[in-house]
């Protein structure tokens, strides 16, 4: 399992790998927020939470199709789904790699791009927390969406569309936790929801996930 | 004599579609077999059901649980990692550790540190192939293993085989190359194409 | 094998609805006729909504079904995935377009009842936000179903889809309510229908239920037996193409 992990990790880092593609899209985003909206910065610091979610969400959903796609071109799958590796732990290690190559550089890059944004000073902890309590249920949610579309042509627009409803509830307690963060609100239940959802997510979607690779391989 | 692989009864489908039927065979350790049959049979179907990718429609395989590895047309490269990286990841989600003998059979060696990506299509099959060795799996299931390979090279990789079988290993394959292994068993799957179903039988598969 | 897994049989099931077909059909025309007109004629307007309420006989009866429909697919979806008949999975694909139709309904009505009512076409109201997630549901569904060749393999995967997208609709729903309740707490839109409904109004939207139940029915039977016979075709072609 570790020799799969440092495996996806060094082939992300290596020429045409994808890394910091996520990174370079989420600073685009925030770089395009306030042509969209206005120069103004009490209006983006009231959005800043959000846009900074969103960004990530898109940027976590822009390389979803890469978990598997490659893997499964040129035949490493096959080869992986007869090794001594259970499904459930290849989707486990794929997901924890899409999300050290993706969800942690844009937690760790968060506070860069919420200065962009205006984002008050008080409202730094609260974001880096919920990223990075929410992110990894992005990557796991996204894995699974990415198992279900391996064997398609064209998979990458029917991922986004069967991934984003799957995104809502913790795009909604992240901002959520965010934003009652910035204003200095009580934000416990949002933070427990969110970690509820990335618990609940990591424990029990690798199941499917292998299921629905398993499917596809056949 | 060691039972490596029994199938009894085999039926298999392709996209839904019943393929070959009725197919049984036992295969020992120490044994080769050669499917032989024309293209669009369900070689590559009966290959990846033995090793257990995909479920029978009915029938059974049988083998020593986590015995069997898989090979198919494709070699699970990486273009941006080594040789020797490649081979290494192998070994190690196989946990095994060394990749030296395997390296010197298929001459490797000195390719070690190229990226996989600029390897022939013959030095990228050499290196598919020397994954077997690294598996230390004993039913290898091989599937057109001799395409793009030189004919030095299939003697290496008969070697490999003979080797193998030497060691109480055993090997199926479906390929249409002479190989020298005179050892080997040939089953020619063509008799066992699926008919087609009756038109009365309406039932769950809609046939 | 006087079980009910024998009209999980194709055959059987297309011979069982042959002749329930043209009943349930009727019975959800008579239903809906009755319970509209008498909804729409023969109900006094509400003393706040004056007539603008009548359009709660195809806004409720809609949303109820739109939910439904996906409890259907959901129990269908299960019953694939344990006892492998193919009835089943396809009653599932046949369900889908039907209700999003209906949560297209609920979401367009809402839309033309809360202009009068709230002033606005569209708020972000929980209610009407989960009515747009699920909307969002059907259509990654249908859209797995329609992208994969292979007809087992797609029912395998919309049923797993089927399965972790009702967990995460319910999830929606709660998040969604957080949501709104969160900082900005401004006019409450939700109308809890239910309960201040007068029995004037009551006994015809019942009807209406009623009928909207039947009419769904009859088009989920009427279209898994349209994919009976598809995928009866797509066999017999390939059964031809074996020779």
């Amino acid at each position: 399992m570790i020799a799969l992990l440092v495996r996806d990790l060094k082939l992300a880092m290596r020429a045409g790998g994808g890394f910091g593609l996520g990174l370079a899209f989420f600073l685009i985003v925030v770089t395009l927020v306030p042509f969209g909206v206005g120069p103004k910065s009490s209006l983006l610091a009231a959005i800043a939470p959000g846009i900074l979610w969103l960004g990530a969400l898109l940027a976590c959903l822009l390389s979803l199709d890469r978990i598997f796609a490659l893997d499964w071109e040129d035949g490493s799958l096959d080869l992986l789904a007869t090794a001594p590796l259970p499904m459930e732990a290849i989707v486990s290690v794929k997901a924890l790699a899409h999300w050290a190559t993706t969800g942690l550089p844009l937690v760790v890059a968060a506070p860069i791009f919420g200065l962009l944004l205006n984002l008050p000073v008080e409202g730094y902890k609260p974001l880096i927390l919920s990223l990075i309590l929410g992110t990894p249920a992005l990557s796991v949610i996204g894995t699974f969406g990415a198992a279900l579309t391996v064997g398609l042509k064209r998979g990458g627009l029917l991922l986004s569309l069967l991934v984003l409803p799957l995104y809502v509830p913790t795009l909604i307690f992240g901002a959520e936790m965010a934003r009652r963060g910035v204003a200095g609100l009580d934000n416990t239940t949002p933070m427990l929801m969110l970690a509820g959802i990335t618990c609940g997510t990591i424990a029990l979607l690798p199941f499917a996930s292998a299921a629905a690779l398993r499917v596809n391989l056949r | 004599m060691v039972m490596a692989i029994s199938v009894s009864d085999l039926s298999v489908a392709r996209g839904g579609i019943k393929v070959l039927e009725g197919i049984s065979f036992t295969l020992a350790s120490g044994q080769a077999l050669v499917l032989r049959g024309p293209n669009g049979i369900g070689k590559t179907t009966l290959l990846r059901t033995i090793a257990g990718l995909q479920p029978p429609i009915s029938g059974k395989v049988e083998a020593t649980p986590e015995s069997i590895v898989y090979a198919g047309h494709t070699d699970g490269l990486k273009a941006t990692l080594s040789v020797l990286e490649n081979l290494n990841f192998w070994a190690q989600v196989f946990g095994n550790k060394d990749i030296s003998g395997a390296m010197k059979q298929y001459e490797l060696t000195t390719l070690a540190d190229r990226p996989a990506g600029a390897l022939s299509a013959g030095q990228k099959r050499r290196l598919g192939l020397a994954r077997l060795l690294v598996t230390g799996r004993l039913v290898w299931v091989l599937d057109e293993p001799t395409v793009s390979l030189d004919r030095d090279a299939v003697a290496m990789f008969a070697g490999a085989v003979r080797a193998h079988l030497g060691q109480g290993g055993s090997a199926l394959m479906a390929t249409h190359i002479d190989l020298g292994l005179d050892e080997a068993a040939i089953l020619d799957v063509a008799p066992y194409r699926a008919k087609a179903p009756e038109p009365d039988d309406f039932d769950g598969v809609f046939l | 094998m006087n079980s009910i897994w024998e009209y999980a049989n194709p055959k059987k099931f297309i011979q069982t609805t042959d002749k329930v077909l043209p009943w349930v059909s009727i019975l959800s025309c008579v239903a809906l006729v009755v319970g509209l007109i008498w909804g729409f004629f023969f109900t006094p307007d509400d003393y706040r909504q004056g007539s603008t309420v009548k359009i709660i006989y195809l806004h409720v009866p809609s949303a109820l079904m739109a939910i439904n429909a996906w409890m259907m697919m959901l129990v269908a979806s299960l019953i694939w995935i344990v006892r492998r008949h193919h009835v089943s999975a396809l009653a599932a694909r046949a369900a889908a377009p039907v209700g999003m139709i209906m949560t297209v309904i609920a979401l367009l009505t809402g839309a033309i009842w809360g202009q009068p009512m709230w002033g606005t076409w569209w708020a972000w109201d929980p209610r009407l936000t989960s009515f747009l997630i699920l909307f969002l549901f059907y259509l990654g569904y249908i859209a797995l179903w329609a992208a994969i060749e292979n007809d087992d393999t797609a029912a395998d995967l919309t049923s797993v889809l089927c399965l972790v997208g009702s967990v995460f609709a319910v999830l929606s729903r709660y998040a969604v309510n957080f949501w709104n309740q969160g900082l900005h707490q401004g006019a409450s839109l939700s109308l809890d229908k239910e309960e201040n409904v007068a029995d004037v109004f009551y006994h015809p939207l019942l009807v209406c239920i009623a009928g909207f139940v039947l009419l769904f029915i009859a088009l989920v039977l009427l279209r898994t037996r349209t994919e009976i016979r598809a995928r009866r075709m797509r066999a017999l072609l390939a059964r031809e193409r074996m020779g």
